[in-house]
């Protein structure tokens, strides 16, 4: 039997009925010509495109569970490194090292993870998986927000496990729950915000190594010359001018100020409103660029 | 909608684009392409890498917008009304746009979901698509372990979830093995007999000449012919042949020799004559009587189709290769 018919038949069995022609029968739920949507179906719509395309993400985040351990081995490493290694050296005012280490632990975290929502749009753009999304009947936002939507929750699960990293080797917060879940909310904001830097980046490199060769550079002076792992007055002069008004060290102090309980001279723990003016203001600038910039590519 | 036909032929037509013109910094991709598809039909493009096929493509469906002139599909302008063009066509391309790391099924809801089909519709409409494309087996398997074939099915597939009236396919069999390929083909084909309008880009003149109801032969960004495929290949001759000859001398005389049998002047290749002709093995025991009475023994000879390099070289009178390689970046 040749292909040819067993295809046929197959389709034949598939029809609705004899003489229908359902290729010319627009099925879909849609205006049949000309008539523009409305705006409460246009925003239902968006939802659950962006819906789709976040499910979409994390079903593929499953299928490589390879890429979730190995990018979860990099920051324990860098726990037990400045917990057990390097950090008898270094005395932090006010607080134990372990204290002083996790909320910089959690921000470089979510930095480095967030080159993630960059290198998957720029695959997504190599592989044409893009100009597909562009040729549906979808919300112009969804791949964006979908992406970025995914992120976040793998940011969660990426908090999750490296609080409970934290308390193994003797993290204890002492602000109580509220203000602990209040810094783990400012973390997550600031990783959504940094997702859509990454998808401008992952949208302007067009390929997934030239994403990580142009993120990276970026991420290690901004989460190194920091308050993550030394304190700042331990810096030269030149230097603390820089680390105190980065947007990292801005996260990490107002995560420090609202998860751990610290002596009374303690340096280091900032405001959690100028964090979140940060936060604002960085999701002001690269959600337009990135949203612009994905409507240009083609 | 009030200026449905102006300055547009055909206004029945599935797919109209008049004077569209796109240039990438400054290389014109498009310089002027004209076109007209009617409903239910197959309209082949024809033409070598970077002759603007695939731009063409683009512009119809939305996904990039034209310097200049203006298309239509199913009478809606794809610049001013891409959303609800969006809602009639389907695109396949030539990479396979499916996401590895899902299975078949899940890419194939993952769409449904996209175009916005009530959900008991993507189920059906899924399980019908890998059914009736081979699939069925490979369903829930991530399509990272699919072959090539497979993937340009599903890719194929997806194009059809939400049943587009137009379909648009971009060099569908582009690198498949010849199998897969004459598959793929039959698929396309029961497609047509549905009902469905198909814009087909190709690099290869056997598959224009399967599929298609009309071609255009587009290079430089120009159509430069158009017509039935057997209206194209009566211009060029339906075959091709090929001699070879000992040396650079016997070949010259052999040119000579067998110009008056071909419907154009031979070209020579080497030291192979290129003859094209209308009816193949008449004129080829013609020709070796020819060549015999001179005194000349060929050390090949081949009878073919003709090629994409042989319309190229016809109507244009470069072949198509030279085109890609002049004109690749503006692919």
């Amino acid at each position: 039997m040749s292909p040819l018919t067993k295809l046929t038949t197959a389709r034949r069995a598939g029809d609705t009925g004899p003489g229908t022609v359902p290729a010319a029968e627009p099925t879909a739920p849609t205006p049949p010509s000309g008539q523009r949507l409305g705006l409460r179906e246009r925003v239902s719509w968006g939802v659950s495109d962006a819906l789709a395309v976040t499910q979409r993400n994390l079903i593929a985040y499953t299928r490589i569970p390879e890429m979730m351990v190995f990018s979860s081995i990099q920051p324990i490493m860098f726990v037990l490194l400045f917990r057990y290694v390097l950090g008898g050296a270094i005395h932090p005012v006010g607080y134990t090292y372990v204290g002083y280490l996790m909320p910089g632990i959690f921000v470089q975290t979510v930095c480095f993870g967030a080159m993630s929502t960059g290198i998957g749009l720029a695959e997504d753009l190599g592989k044409g998986l893009i100009e597909r999304f562009r040729s549906l009947p979808m919300a112009r936002s969804a791949v964006l927000a979908g992406r970025t939507t995914a992120d976040l929750c793998r940011n969660v699960f990426v908090v999750l496990l490296m609080t409970v990293v934290g308390v193994a080797v003797g993290f204890r917060s002492g602000t109580g729950f509220f203000p602990f879940m209040a810094g783990v909310f400012l973390l997550l904001a600031f990783a959504y915000a940094l997702s859509w830097g990454s998808a401008l980046i992952g949208l302007s490199a067009r390929n997934a190594e030239t994403a990580q060769a142009m993120a990276f550079p970026l991420l290690f002076p901004l989460t190194f010359a920091s308050s993550a792992f030394a304190p700042v007055n331990s810096m030269p002069g030149w230097l603390q001018v820089f680390v105190r008004n980065q947007p990292v060290t801005i996260v990490i102090d107002a995560c420090r100020h609202l998860m751990v309980l610290a002596g009374p001279d303690a340096h280091d723990a900032g405001s959690p409103l100028k964090a979140l003016a940060w936060i604002i203001g960085m999701l002001a600038v690269f959600c337009p660029l990135a949203v612009r910039k994905y409507r240009k590519i083609a | 909608m009030t200026a449905t036909s102006e300055g547009i032929p055909n206004p029945g037509a599935a797919i109209v684009a008049s004077g569209l013109v796109k240039r990438f910094g400054d290389v014109p991709a498009l310089d002027g392409i004209d076109l007209a598809v009617a409903p239910g039909t197959v309209f082949g493009l024809l033409g070598p890498n970077g002759a603007g096929k695939t731009t063409t493509v683009r512009i119809l469906t939305t996904i990039l917008r034209p310097d200049a002139g203006e298309a239509r599909v199913l009478g809606h302008d794809v610049v001013r009304e891409p959303e609800v063009v969006r809602n009639s066509i389907g695109l396949a391309g030539q990479y396979a746009a499916v996401d590895e790391n899902l299975t078949g099924a899940e890419n194939l809801r993952m769409v449904g979901k996209l175009t916005h089909l009530p959900r008991p519709l993507i189920k059906e409409r899924s399980v019908e698509l890998l059914e009736r494309f081979e699939l069925a087996h490979a369903a829930n398997r991530p399509v990272k372990t699919y072959s090539g074939g497979m993937r340009r099915r599903l890719d194929l597939a997806a194009s059809l979830v939400h049943r587009p009236a137009v379909l648009f396919l971009d060099e569908p069999t582009t690198g498949l093995d010849p199998r897969s390929r004459s598959e793929l083909w039959a698929v396309i084909e029961d497609l047509v007999a549905d009902g469905t309008t198909v814009l087909l880009t190709t690099q290869y003149l056997e598959e224009a000449d399967r599929l298609a109801d009309q071609l255009a032969v587009v290079d430089h960004g120009r159509i430069i012919a158009q017509g039935t495929p057997a209206e194209l290949k009566a211009g060029l001759g339906s075959t091709v042949i090929e001699i070879g000859m000992p040396g650079e001398g016997s070949s010259l005389m052999a040119l000579q020799a067998l110009a008056p049998l071909g419907v154009q002047p031979p070209t020579l290749d080497g030291t192979t004559v290129k003859l094209t002709v209308a009816d193949g093995p008449s004129v080829l025991l013609d020709a070796l009587r020819v060549l015999d009475t001179e005194g000349i023994a060929p050390t090949g000879v081949t009878l073919r189709e003709p090629s994409l390099d042989d319309v190229f070289l016809a109507l244009t009178g470069h072949a198509a290769v030279t085109g890609s390689l002049v004109d690749g970046s503006a692919a």
